[in-house]
């Protein structure tokens, strides 16, 4: 603790989002410093570097404007923080965390950490409680559970915000009585998909925050949005047993910046750009979703990440599906066929849907027919492959019969359009589908074995 | 800790500090900070040093004190080590979990074994005899597990007394009349590997229970192996299922920046099951060296060495070890991350330019060796390589191509067709192949060669026919060659695949050769009557 308030006026330099200051004489890593420029313009900074008395800090808002004769850096004392309180459930605020809804700040209950704590892996509890999002290729074949990250890797042009929209409708637990809250990220997003996502936020029964950095608001915002909704998240988890889910769209800017930021200190870059720290960067957000011993609640957590050109090896994507439990996977040729929600369930994956699904959870075939609808679609797109060389009526009438498999199991089984399906609606569908291709129960099981 | 000099801090860029401190040693262990925040001296200079902090710089201010401990960042080795989980800097997390709570704050834990709890102890030896560094005095009962306790590397004296019955680790157990006295730890610098008589060359393998590793790809005791795959590919489930299953009698499960809740998992999993050998538990053989993504990134490159030097430690004991570590290229990353903070001039893809000398001497850690006491130990090690975007050419994979002796390459395309382990059978291989031969002939059976031939045979046979059959389908090959494509298939799907959620998920040896043989001899009998049948239609 420093016993009075550091003020500076030895800015040296400014360059985009960093600032230099000299003949500090006390500095951390991390504190929050308060920069008042001409005309009063007041906003914050983050120490990122300290080099003797000189002080690299990261600036969150706009920079124009600001003149190194004219501006005072206060020094706190203290890293970033965000207040907290039961008040939070309904509130909108901005990349700064002031609000947006033209309500007064609520009177904080407690504050804490906005870059949080690692959980302890021991104290971690192993996520197994199924939850129900309404939608057949998630629920039938890529099974969302409570405390699992599971993100949703679009492209361009792609229906997202859709599916996301159709999740927040209908996401629920089954035979659940616990409070449960979205908490709505929103980075680097146009006005367009902003107020599509607040329609439905308002049209939906649960409780949620949401913190919103469109796409003109100051960059620097965007990385700190997901660090302030995941530390509201953890109160509202773990303090008040309430089950969260977190819906972070796009990281794709948030990475954006972050190469942004890391390109203006002049960092040695990794791949496209990207800094050889993305990696753990990542994790220190998506590691925050899961359970933990001591609490009933939950952080469930759905990023949207847009793959730069299709790309499923871009960096973006690929370091992302290294961290989470999964990925749910868009198609544009599904979508092209009109088919809604187009998940390519080859490439996709719940990695915790083993824990989830089955007896008590769901339905006691639930795996098994996961597994045959896997296979026989699996069979049937390869064999399309062959079909556009030697054609149809060249192929095997056994390997036709995969071919008109693949097809019914895209328009019926993937494509449900609006509507929401129960779990049972979902596996009962697969059975049907099963069944008139004659690979009925009996064929599933000797198959099993 | 040294007492004597305090240094200040002069300047901090992410985890690296310098300090204007000139007493300090390179690799020595440093206290930083107010909350004595544990870091190593990684360059010496002028007028100061510079300091790799192994926990979280946020908070960490200019001139705040930074003291040397006149060691270097070791590891504690004794009794207490099995079915703890550690950190990457060798805490226990759980003690940590009681203090801190379910989130990790930087903490200073005195030491990672419990000093205080009670242990019985039967001595071997007696007063005036000759000890040296590596002979066991006698051996502590850990509840099912006898810990032989050795006198640390380095010494070389007569018994001046030894305890016997009940001890704890604060007190010694033994003194020698060169003045030293035992105890019933020690510590080792983990940087350094442990001194041993003479490495062996590996005779006999690693049971894994995988049927395509046993027999196609085996892994020999003190061997290395390596398991590359892009996400998906079931690197992590693989890594498990081997080290739930593998005839060895310590396992060392490194998770190296990868999910905290697939730990959590493996924690619950290995409480549970029980391991047929010695109807213990499989935690009672296990020790686990943890460091999540999210957690602090310096240690992560830490926690490996933790992980081989408790290791070597069992190997000196005397006991058969395996290493598993998930994944090493969160290791080499945070290498690159280090060596990057450092300024350092970065090699191929940022990684810095000993990342393949470093991989190089961390692997060779492995091996067969004779222990100062004369008994045979082994280290084992299966690595998991994360590579960007499934893309074998990256470095990480690279260098260990050259290093380690088995490659199970993971197949992205397997994976998709949900075939697993996702072990591509044409590129993988394993150089212990004919080191090994002779076990298998021995205790197995006299054809196991024969019939690894024939089913690598018929498996390159279906890939050269695999393209002309998509083109004119199976109905268009010749008998012979139909033959070959279903007998692959189920070879695919009855031998190869396996399936790690069922009772399937370890197969024994000998049934992996009834297994085999059963579909081989198929092939056989309908090689032979085609065979027949056209000899009858040359007649």
């Amino acid at each position: 603790m420093r016993l009075s308030e550091h003020k500076y006026r030895t800015p040296s330099r400014i360059a985009g989002q960093l600032l230099s200051i000299e003949n500090v004489h006390a500095a951390r890593i991390g504190e929050v410093v308060r920069i008042i420029g001409p005309q009063n313009i007041t906003f914050e900074g983050e120490i990122l570097e300290i080099d003797q008395g000189n002080v690299l800090v990261q600036l969150f808002g706009d920079t124009r404007g600001l003149n190194t004769g004219n501006m005072e850096i206060v020094f706190t004392d203290t890293i970033r923080q965000v207040p907290l309180s039961r008040e939070i459930l309904g509130r909108r605020f901005n990349g700064a965390f002031k609000p947006l809804d033209g309500l007064p700040m609520y009177f904080a209950s407690e504050w804490r950490p906005a870059r949080g704590y690692p959980i302890n892996p021991v104290a971690r509890l192993k996520p197994e409680e199924f939850i129900e999002t309404g939608i057949s290729a998630i629920d039938g074949l890529n099974t969302l559970v409570k405390g699992q990250k599971l993100p949703i890797f679009s492209s361009a042009g792609l229906p997202a915000k859709e599916l996301v929209a159709q999740i927040l409708q209908n996401a629920r637990l089954r035979e659940s009585t616990k409070r449960f809250a979205v908490i709505f990220v929103a980075l680097g997003l146009t006005f367009h998909e902003y107020s599509f996502y607040l329609g439905t936020l308002q049209n939906i029964e649960s409780e949620f925050v949401a913190i919103i950095n469109m796409a003109d608001d100051p960059v620097m915002e965007r990385l700190m949005a997901p660090r302030f909704a995941l530390t509201v998240a953890e109160y509202l988890a773990f303090d008040y047993d309430m089950d969260i889910l977190v819906l972070v769209t796009d990281m794709t800017n948030y990475c954006d910046v972050l190469r942004e930021i890391s390109n203006a200190r002049k960092e040695l870059p990794g791949r496209r750009g990207y800094p050889g720290y993305m990696y753990s960067d990542l994790a220190s957000l998506y590691e925050r979703a899961g359970r933990i011993r001591d609490s009933l609640g939950s952080i469930t957590m759905i990023p949207v990440i847009t793959m730069p050109e299709d790309d499923i090896t871009h960096p973006i994507p690929d370091l992302t599906g290294y961290i989470t439990e999964g990925q749910i996977v868009l198609s544009r040729e599904l979508h092209q066929q009109g088919i809604f929600p187009p998940v390519d369930v080859l490439p996709s994956l719940s990695r915790l849907m083993q824990k989830g699904t089955g007896t008590g959870r769901t339905r006691e075939d639930h795996r098994n027919l996961a597994n045959q609808l896997y296979k026989n679609y699996a069979k049937g797109r390869e064999l399309k492959k062959l079909e556009a060389i030697v054609g149809r009526d060249g192929m095997a009438e056994g390997d036709q019969l995969y071919l008109d498999f693949a097809t019914v199991f895209e328009n019926e089984f993937i494509h449900q359009g609006k509507q929401a399906r129960s779990i049972y609606e979902t596996l009962d569908k697969g059975l049907e589908v099963l069944k008139r291709f004659n690979l009925s129960a009996d064929n599933l099981k000797k198959s099993e074995m | 800790m040294k007492t004597g000099t305090v240094g200040k801090i002069v300047s901090i860029s992410g985890a690296t500090v310098r300090t204007d401190l000139t007493d300090l040693t390179l690799f020595e262990r440093v206290s930083v900070g107010e909350h004595n925040l544990t870091g190593e001296v990684v360059r010496l200079e002028k007028n100061g040093a510079v300091l790799q902090v192994y926990e979280d710089p946020g908070g960490l201010g200019l001139n705040e004190p930074v003291q040397g401990h006149g060691v270097s960042l070791a590891t504690s080795l004794g009794p207490g080590l099995l079915s703890v989980m550690f950190d990457g800097l060798q805490r226990p997390l759980d003690v940590l979990n009681e203090k801190t709570g379910a989130f990790i704050h930087p903490r200073h834990l005195e030491s990672p074994l419990d000093l205080r709890k009670q242990w019985s102890f039967n001595p071997v030896i007696k007063k005036g005899d000759n000890v040296s560094g590596g002979i066991k005095i006698g051996y502590i009962d850990e509840g099912g597990f006898q810990h032989p306790v050795i006198i640390p590397p380095g010494k070389n004296s007569r018994v001046e007394s030894i305890a016997q019955g009940t001890i704890t680790l604060e007190e010694p157990i033994c003194s020698l009349e060169d003045g030293s006295r035992i105890f019933g730890y020690h510590s080792w610098p983990m940087r350094v590997p442990r001194p041993y008589k003479r490495k062996i060359s590996p005779q006999e393998p690693v049971i894994t229970g995988q049927r395509i590793i046993d027999f196609l790809f085996p892994l020999a005791r003190g061997g290395t192996c390596i398991i590359p795959g892009g996400f998906g590919t079931g690197k992590t489930i693989l890594e498990q299922t081997i080290a739930k299953h593998a005839d060895v009698d310590i396992v060392i499960y490194a998770g190296c920046g990868e999910r905290g809740n697939e730990m959590s998992e493996l924690i619950e999993e290995f409480l549970e099951l029980i391991d047929p050998r010695t109807d213990c538990s499989l935690m009672d053989r296990t020790v686990l060296v943890v460091n999540t993504s999210n957690m602090p990134v310096a240690a992560r490159e830490a926690s490996i060495y933790t992980a081989v030097t408790l290791g070597e430690y069992y190997r000196d004991l005397g006991f058969h070890v395996l290493l598993l570590a998930d994944s090493i290229s969160r290791w080499a990353e945070a290498l690159r991350e280090i060596s990057s903070s450092l300024e350092e001039m970065p090699g191929e893809e940022g990684y810095p330019t000993y990342l393949a000398s470093r991989l190089a001497s961390f692997v060779e850690r492995a091996g067969v060796v004779e222990t100062l006491s004369g008994d045979i130990g082994s280290l084992s090690m299966i690595l998991s390589v994360s590579p960007p975007g499934g893309d074998f050419t990256e470095p990480v994979t690279q260098s260990l191509l050259r290093t380690a002796g088995s490659f199970l390459m993971l197949d992205t395309t397997l994976a998709n067709s949900r075939h697993f382990p996702a072990i591509n059978w044409m590129q993988s291989y394993s150089l212990y192949q004919n080191l090994l031969a002779d076990y298998f002939k021995r205790n197995i059976s006299n054809d196991w060669e024969v019939l690894r031939s024939l089913c690598r045979e018929i498996m390159h046979k279906e890939e050269s026919l695999k393209e002309i059959m998509e083109i004119i389908g199976i109905e268009g090959l010749q008998e012979k060659d139909r033959l070959v494509m279903t007998v692959a298939e189920k070879i695919r799907s009855d031998f190869l695949a396996q399936n790690a959620y069922t009772a399937d998920a370890y197969c024994d040896p000998q049934k992996t050769m009834n297994s085999i043989r059963t579909i081989t001899d198929r092939f056989l009998q309908g090689r032979d009557h085609n065979d027949g049948i056209r000899q009858e239609e040359q007649k």
